[in-house]
């Protein structure tokens, strides 16, 4: 998803902290003077996308406040609410129901089919199809779907897999046919696939309980990657394998793996594992919803207790005071170090459920709203 | 179909006798001429060629107005004619079962799509030689190339998306969802638009319980002719059967010509207007929002529109009456008056007013049977109609709307029984006011996705669903409840008495339709491998179908076992069951196991249509194991029981 206009921002960026070592004088400068708790040197606080949180609830059109994912399509954007299916396009919102044909009013997840522009949303009802304004739903009843709760959807050419509340399938758009993926012909342990991210080459599945699964396009081989400490929540094998068996999502991009479980994170690059937990990263919390690779290097996680950033060596982390609702920016530089960033804006609530990019841009869905931050810096 | 030879033949007699109505015609003005379009006598007749009729479907003009290609369905090539002299300059073969055809905007390529062979043709004009063959989805049938020259679009019928194709090489890029059963293409004239419709109605999206109860609903797919995106899609509400679609010059006028059934009511109703009308929605700046408006007049029907062309000035557009055998001119000013001076209904629709196309008809114009495709000059002075089951084009003069000449393709010379059979399955001219034939609902001789109401015991009584007319020989009795022993009472008391309500066949003619029906071929199965092989899916499907245990060890009655009713190469026993699909608003009985042939093409499902997809036989309309032992099967079993039965 990263765009060439992404890279320019974030050299931008960078050029912006040469000239900041170098003494220029920044208004994040003089708030660092105000702030003693924050790093001792300034100069040494890496520079990290800031952005201006615009956010999104029933009061300015969004279908509902809860929401479970959100999609950019260009200037559309759609966002899956426990409530129908959001779809903001030319400053105002359109609503998707089951009366327009939407398989269940709550939608968890959303994939873009890039070639045709059709959208498809996985809900608790079954998987839909939006496609020039029509809707088609298969539901376990009416097509091969193996469950109607779907968790998560990725398109890759003319597939369509699907993870669901009983494991994952493969819709082939050509044929029709479906393909089942469960405890009986994959090293599935458990079947509750929560997330999904396909591509050409390998299709990778995130099951709450049972690892990571790995599907070969190729060889149509399968394999497991597991916690080597079980399912405990003690770390003894760091950086030996996958953090936790509870996988909540996956993104699979720039040939790395990066892997979101309720007890910490994963970057998988093929050989070697990076995890990634609150003592030792970032991280606001190990719980983490949702993850969303940019590229090799640098991805975002939505957890529990905000929305954070990484980019290879430093983390930037968005949230809101739980008390006083304040919005906060922190960043934490690869030796440690965290500096409070003055902020007047951040995401709608600290419960982060999903992510998208539009260019440098990101739009984010939170259990109390849709926010758009636009980036600043 | 293929004939040995593809040249085109021309019988001596019908030389002479064309040369003479040619000479004679000539130097009169004045009505008909027939004229045969052949390049050289041809000596090599045999007694098998004389069974290769050509049967054209569509038809073309270049862009410089001096050829005419016919598509030839049967014949299976594409004739060119010199519009001059209407003789042959080449005959080009392409495919099993060719379908539709569009020629490229510097008229250098002609696309052709080969519908049995799931290929386009692709013909250099110059050589008249097939230069490429593409491989495309499944059943293509219209075809256009966009105005940059950049995408070929094809619509496939059985996988109902839309192909979008690089021009140069052939390459598939994507498919586009289409409505169900997509089929035909056109450009709109700037070059901005693909318009894409479809023949049979989408299904419902929501399970109501009353789907096969429910008016159907179609639509025409709007594509971004430079993005390759469908951008929006325009209701076609109650209808089911979309055919051509043309635009006006300056793009102001979309016309789309359809079937509006009404299958929801009894059929034995047909005096009170009970089956279809026959109408087109308009679309476009010059109407606003989309309206439907009636060609059939107040006794009589407007059969089965296919074709339809706008002329270059606006000022008339064209529709091929496939079942009333003639062509409907329709004066577009005074029909856009009655649009925009008649209080419009709500619903958007006037096709239940019989009397409105008396105030926009001009004239209806007799051609020969079962006109299809057709195209207007350049100049719009000439209208050129192929007559599909006469293996003629007629040519029809606009300014005096009749036709000028009949140009007679190569062929046959007499008329079989089989052709005769065909010839009556698609005229309409046997029923009351010329409404209805055996096409109007059995659409290309197949089907048409619609669940009727054919019996007068009451509005919502014995709804069933329409069955697919392949390969029906050997599986008697017909009916849902079995009531007709053979294809001669199908189509004969039944179908005169109860649905035509008017005039009767003769011996000769029910024989020869009888005839007709029962040859109809089995179309290619797509699920089934070239090989003949299965998949591993379609195996294990295949082990569930032919169980005699359940899953628990349990042995499966014989009545219960999927291959005992649906047994033989027809997947039918034909007897009849008790598999508790029954309703209450359906008459009591057994009801008939039905052929599996091509069951995947042939939703919805069970006697009443109830079940949109395969899948809804079981997982809803089977609680008590009546149809087949199947709930002690997991989804993925399912899925492998019902990939098995899509190769039947």
């Amino acid at each position: 998803m990263k765009t060439i206009a992404d890279e320019r921002r974030f050299a931008m960026a960078l050029l912006a902290v040469a000239f900041f070592v170098a003494g220029a004088r920044s208004g994040f400068a003089q708030a660092t003077q105000h702030h003693p708790h924050v790093a001792s040197t300034a100069a040494a606080v890496p520079q990290m996308p800031r952005f201006r949180f615009e956010n999104y609830t029933t009061a300015n059109g969004l279908p509902a406040n809860h929401v479970y994912a959100v999609l950019v399509d260009g200037a559309r954007i759609w966002a899956g609410t426990d409530d129908g299916l959001g779809l903001y396009e030319d400053g105002k919102w359109k609503t998707y129901s089951t009366k327009d044909g939407l398989a269940h009013r709550a939608v968890l997840s959303l994939a873009l089919d890039k070639r045709t522009g059709d959208v498809w949303a996985g809900t608790m009802g079954g998987l839909s199809r939006i496609s020039g304004g029509r809707i088609v739903s298969y539901t376990q009843l009416n097509s091969g779907l193996s469950n109607n709760v779907v968790y998560g959807v990725s398109v890759e050419g003319e597939n369509v897999w699907v993870a669901t509340a009983s494991g994952a399938c493969r819709l082939n758009l050509h044929t029709g046919e479906w393909s089942l993926y469960n405890e009986r012909n994959t090293p599935m342990r458990e079947i509750w696939v929560y997330g999904v991210s396909a591509t050409a080459t390998k299709v990778y599945f995130a099951v709450w309980g049972s690892g990571l699964l790995e599907f070969n396009q190729k060889t149509e081989r399968w394999d497991l990657y597991d916690d080597p400490d079980g399912e405990t929540e003690l770390v003894l094998f760091k950086d030996q394998g996958l953090i936790h068996d509870i996988v909540s999502s996956v993104s699979y991009v720039d040939g790395i793996v990066w892997a979101s479980t309720y007890f910490g994170d994963s970057r998988y690059d093929g050989r070697y594992w990076h995890n990634f937990l609150t003592k030792d990263s970032g991280l606001p919390s190990n719980f983490t919803n949702y993850v969303k690779g940019v590229d090799a290097n640098h991805a975002w996680f939505c957890t529990d207790k905000g929305l954070a950033y990484y980019d290879g060596a430093n983390w930037a982390v968005y949230t809101r005071s739980l008390t006083s609702h304040k919005p906060a920016m922190t960043v934490r530089d690869a030796k440690g170090n965290v500096t409070e960033i003055p902020v007047t804006s951040g995401p709608a609530h600290n419960y982060i459920l999903g992510i998208d990019f539009q260019g440098s841009d990101i739009w984010v869905a939170t259990a109390d709203g849709l926010s758009h931050g636009v980036l600043q810096q | 179909m293929r004939a040995s030879s593809r040249r085109v033949r021309l019988g001596a007699a019908a030389l002479a006798a064309g040369a003479a109505a040619l000479l004679f015609l000539a130097l009169l003005p004045g009505p008909e001429r027939r004229v045969y379009a052949g390049s050289t006598p041809a000596a090599s007749q045999s007694p098998a060629d004389e069974q290769e009729y050509a049967s054209p479907l569509e038809i073309l003009l270049s862009p410089d107005g001096t050829r005419l290609y016919v598509l030839c369905q049967q014949s299976e090539d594409v004739r060119v004619l010199d519009t001059g002299s209407y003789e042959v300059i080449g005959t080009v073969a392409v495919g099993r079962v060719p379908r539709g055809m569009a020629l490229s905007r510097a008229g250098d390529r002609l696309f052709v799509t080969n519908s049995w062979d799931d290929t386009v043709s692709v013909i250099d004009t110059r050589t008249l030689t097939v230069a490429a063959t593409w491989p495309v989805g499944l059943e293509p049938s219209g075809v256009v190339e966009d105005a940059a020259g950049k995408h070929v679009f094809v619509a496939n019928r059985i996988s109902s998306d839309i192909a979008v194709l690089d021009a140069r090489t052939g390459a598939e890029e994507k498919r586009l969802l289409a409505g169900r059963g997509a089929s035909y293409l056109t450009l709109s004239p700037d070059g901005a638009r693909v318009y894409a419709t479809h023949i049979y109605p989408n299904l419902p999206p929501l399970r109501t319980g009353l789907e096969n109860r429910t008016p159907p609903e179609s639509e025409i797919t709007v594509i971004d002719a430079r993005s390759s995106e469908v951008v929006d899609r325009i209701p076609l509400h109650s209808i089911a059967g979309v055919f051509h679609l043309a635009v006006s010059a300056n793009g102001r006028l979309g016309v789309v010509a359809e079937f509006h059934p009404k299958n929801l009511v009894p059929l034995a109703h047909l005096e009170h207007g009970g089956a279809f009308a026959y109408t087109l929605t308009l679309f476009g700046a010059d109407v606003g929002k989309p309206v439907e408006i009636p060609l059939d007049e107040l006794d009589r029907y407007a059969s089965q529109p296919f074709g339809v062309a706008i002329a270059p000035d606006g000022s008339r557009l064209y529709v091929t009456l496939g079942g009333s055998e003639s062509v409907l001119a329709v004066d577009v000013p005074r029909l856009l008056r009655f649009i925009h001076t008649r209080p419009r209904p709500e619903s958007g629709s006037f096709a239940q007013d019989l009397s409105a196309s008396g105030n926009y008809g001009s004239a209806r114009i007799p051609v020969g049977h079962n006109p299809r495709g057709l195209a207007l000059s350049g100049d719009g002075h000439k209208l050129f109609v192929a007559n599909r089951l006469d293996d003629t084009i007629s040519v029809i003069d606009t300014s005096t709307l009749r036709v000028a000449t009949t140009i007679a393709l190569a062929g046959p010379k007499t008329v079989s029984a089989l052709r005769r059979g065909e010839q009556t399955f698609y005229s309409a001219h046997y029923s009351f006011q010329g409404q209805i034939s055996c096409s109007s609902c059995h659409i290309d001789s197949t089907f048409d996705a619609l669940t009727w109401n054919l019996e007068p015991n009451g509005f919502g009584r014995d709804i069933v669903d329409n069955k697919l007319l392949e390969d029906i020989k050997d599986t008697a009795p017909y009916k849902w409840n079995g009531g007709n022993p053979n294809v001669p009472t199908e189509c004969g008391p039944r179908t005169e008495k109860y649905f035509w309500r008017s005039e009767n066949y003769d011996a000769r003619t029910l024989t020869d339709l009888a005839f007709y029906v029962l040859s109809l071929p089995s179309r290619p199965n797509r699920w089934r491998q070239p090989s003949g092989e299965l998949t591993a899916a379609q195996e294990r499907g295949k082990s569930l179908f032919e169980r005699t245990a359940d899953k628990f060890g349990n042995p499966i009655p014989l009545e219960n076992r999927c291959n005992n009713c649906h047994s033989g190469p027809k997947g039918t026993n034909q007897k009849l069951f008790d598999v508790g699909t029954r309703k209450t608003t359906d008459n009591p009985g057994p009801l008939k196991s039905a052929p599996l042939t091509n069951i995947a093409l042939t939703a919805p499902y069970l006697h009443d249509g109830s079940a949109r997809t395969l899948e809804e036989i079981w997982t809803i309309y089977n609680p008590e194991d009546k149809h087949g032992r199947t709930n002690d099967l997991t989804k993925d079993e399912l899925n492998d029981l019902i990939e098995y039965l899509r190769t039947r």
